[in-house]
């Protein structure tokens, strides 16, 4: 009886929303649908789909002057891209900053995480101390680090001069500058990965470490052979992030050491910055700033390929 | 016994290993406090004993206008905000309860700005918002943000939890359409709104690159902006009144964080994992 009255219900419900057009495919639920839509789409048309599509358009054209218009040229803004010697140096550089922060950071995420979720006296305070970089801005980060980078009475000289070691312009020199940077960048993002591990950490069974005391297991071979694996799927997702963020941050470059010297710490997204507005080269910013979307596409498709959506989107 | 013994042994050592670690992440938010509350001289030398001053501060308030720039902050973040949850509700809501033709199409566009934030679009942006007349204002550098993939996708998922039933009952208690999303959906959504909230706040308040190509005058200009011109080489400002505007510009997010540690971890972590 109470079943009956139940489903009675909820075709009278059904039936209401069919009229409605909630449930037709093409009723009024198209109209509403994209109407709902309308104010975000014109604002993500405008501000980001316009400007990918501008950007690959501009980069065919020479920069306008006052007395030259801008004029088709085809490919050669890519032509003087691939002869550009900054372009090839940022390239590396952006590489070599990849490389130097993410593997660094994510392995000192997951440390952090399995501190933080384990036993740990103070944990509340250890864990404010790893967060407490993410939520700070860049720029404040690159103010402080400056002190640390600073020759002679910088923290690290007087704490080398502890040792009798001489004092090193860390920022000055091209075969240390990049490297000071990728330690503040792991610095500011381990604790922001930290947060995706716990949060795995949190979701798997204790019984899981139950039953590998009972058996005996170390605690490195437990980490080695349950632990890491189950974090895969945070591991992947988490190195999409990185490399995302390692083409997007730039801010601390502008405190540190405006890509300097020689170019030795710059960025792409610094340079195209550069580019645009202190050359005023609009189609060759294009031009880098295609470079740059088509990293981020290679990015798009690793993603699709390699990691299982079904593991985090529901 | 022994096994016993290695054991707390080994646990005491990743104890202190965790703690030196937490040491040295404190430690550039601590040298910046040093410098800040101690006049310049002591910037650099670590005498325990070393005069407490408040004159660091007095000195950055009197020789850039901070409070300008606090103002300006604080309407970008709010502005962003209150936008992108009117925005990115009516978005995920028509992509979660309506089926509209083009529906999968259109919310694969949304997600394409995921990867191509709009700090990637610095030059094509700039463009856009000087034919809009818009270089220089408040809404200038906070239009491209306020359709936020991210919050769009965020609210999709939680909105997708709804039972259908609460909304069939609100259907047959003769609601409108916009009635059920005020009145089921969005209070339903309630923690996932809080997360969103803080992420963006602290996001924005934090972002620099594009305010720093679309703003030029100290009317627009957000914290972020104003500390790096403020703590530029080139103006000879010394440590500790670097390190005062510096604490100055991040006391508010600080404070909050310290205050609600449990909430923003949380809310990052529910950010993070949707």
């Amino acid at each position: 009886m109470r079943h009956s009255r139940r489903s009675h219900f909820s075709t009278r419900a059904g039936f209401l929303l069919e009229i409605q057009g909630m449930k037709r495919p093409y009723g009024l639920a198209q109209v509403y649908g994209w109407l709902l839509l309308a104010p975000a789409a014109v604002l993500l048309i405008a501000f980001t789909h316009y400007p990918a599509v501008a950007t690959v358009i501009h980069s065919f054209f020479s920069t306008g002057t006052a007395t030259r218009p801008s004029v088709f040229v085809g490919l050669d803004n890519y032509r003087s891209m691939l002869e550009d010697e900054v372009f090839r140096k940022v390239v590396w550089n952006n590489l070599w900053f990849a490389l130097g922060t993410i593997p660094a950071s994510i392995a000192i995420a997951i440390l952090m995480a399995v501190w933080v979720n384990g036993r740990l006296p103070a944990r509340g305070l250890v864990r404010m101390a790893y967060f407490v970089p993410t939520i700070l801005p860049m720029i404040a980060a690159a103010n402080i680090w400056l002190f640390f980078y600073t020759p002679d009475i910088g923290l690290i000289d007087q704490v080398a001069a502890l040792f009798g070691l001489p004092g090193h312009n860390w920022l000055g020199d091209p075969d240390t500058v990049l490297g000071c940077l990728i330690v503040m960048t792991i610095w500011k993002e381990a604790g922001f990965f930290m947060i995706f591990y716990l949060a795995a950490l949190q979701t798997l069974p204790p019984e899981l470490d139950e039953a590998a005391r009972v058996e005996g297991a170390s605690r490195w071979y437990f980490f080695r052979r349950v632990t890491l694996p189950l974090l895969m799927p945070t591991t992947l997702f988490v190195l999409i992030n990185a490399i995302i963020n390692s083409f997007k941050l730039v801010d601390h470059l502008f405190i540190l050491t405006k890509g300097g010297p020689d170019n030795a710490s710059s960025l792409l997204l610094y340079y195209i910055y550069e580019v645009a507005f202190s050359f005023f080269d609009d189609s060759y910013a294009a031009t880098l700033t295609v470079a740059l979307l088509v990293a981020l596409a290679v990015v798009a498709v690793g993603q699709f390929v390699f990691l299982d959506k079904r593991i985090h989107y529901r | 016994m022994n096994g016993a013994r290695g054991a707390t042994f080994g646990h005491a050592l990743e104890v202190g290993a965790a703690w030196l670690l937490a040491g040295l992440w404190l430690m550039p938010l601590l040298y910046a406090f040093w410098s800040a509350f101690h006049p310049a001289q002591f910037a650099t030398k670590f005498a325990l004993l070393s005069p407490l001053t408040l004159d660091n501060f007095r000195e950055v308030w009197e020789q850039a206008p901070f409070a300008r720039y606090y103002l300006n902050t604080f309407m970008l973040v709010s502005s962003i905000l209150a936008a992108q949850f009117v925005l990115c509700t009516l978005a995920a809501y028509a992509f979660a309860c309506f089926r509209f033709r083009g529906r999968d199409v259109a919310f694969a566009l949304v997600l394409v700005q995921l990867m191509v934030m709009p700090e990637v679009l610095i030059v094509e942006n700039y463009r856009t918002m000087s034919q809009l007349g818009l270089v220089d204002t408040i809404s200038g550098i906070g239009l491209p943000y306020m359709a936020s993939a991210f919050g769009i996708f965020l609210l999709r998922q939680t909105f997708k939890t709804v039972p259908k039933e609460l909304e069939d009952a609100a259907m047959v208690e003769g609601c409108s359409r916009l009635q059920i999303l005020l009145k089921v959906y969005v209070p339903l959504a309630k923690p996932t709104y809080l997360a969103y909230g803080l992420v963006s706040v602290s996001y924005h308040w934090n972002n620099f690159l594009w305010p720093l190509v679309i703003t030029n005058s100290v009317a627009t200009r957000p914290l972020t902006v104003g500390l790096a011109i403020f703590g530029a080489p080139e103006s000879g400002v010394d440590w500790s009144v670097i390190s005062a505007a510096t604490l100055l510009s991040i006391a508010p997010l600080l404070i909050a964080f310290l205050l609600f540690q449990r909430q923003f971890v949380q809310s990052f972590m529910h950010a993070g994992i949707k």
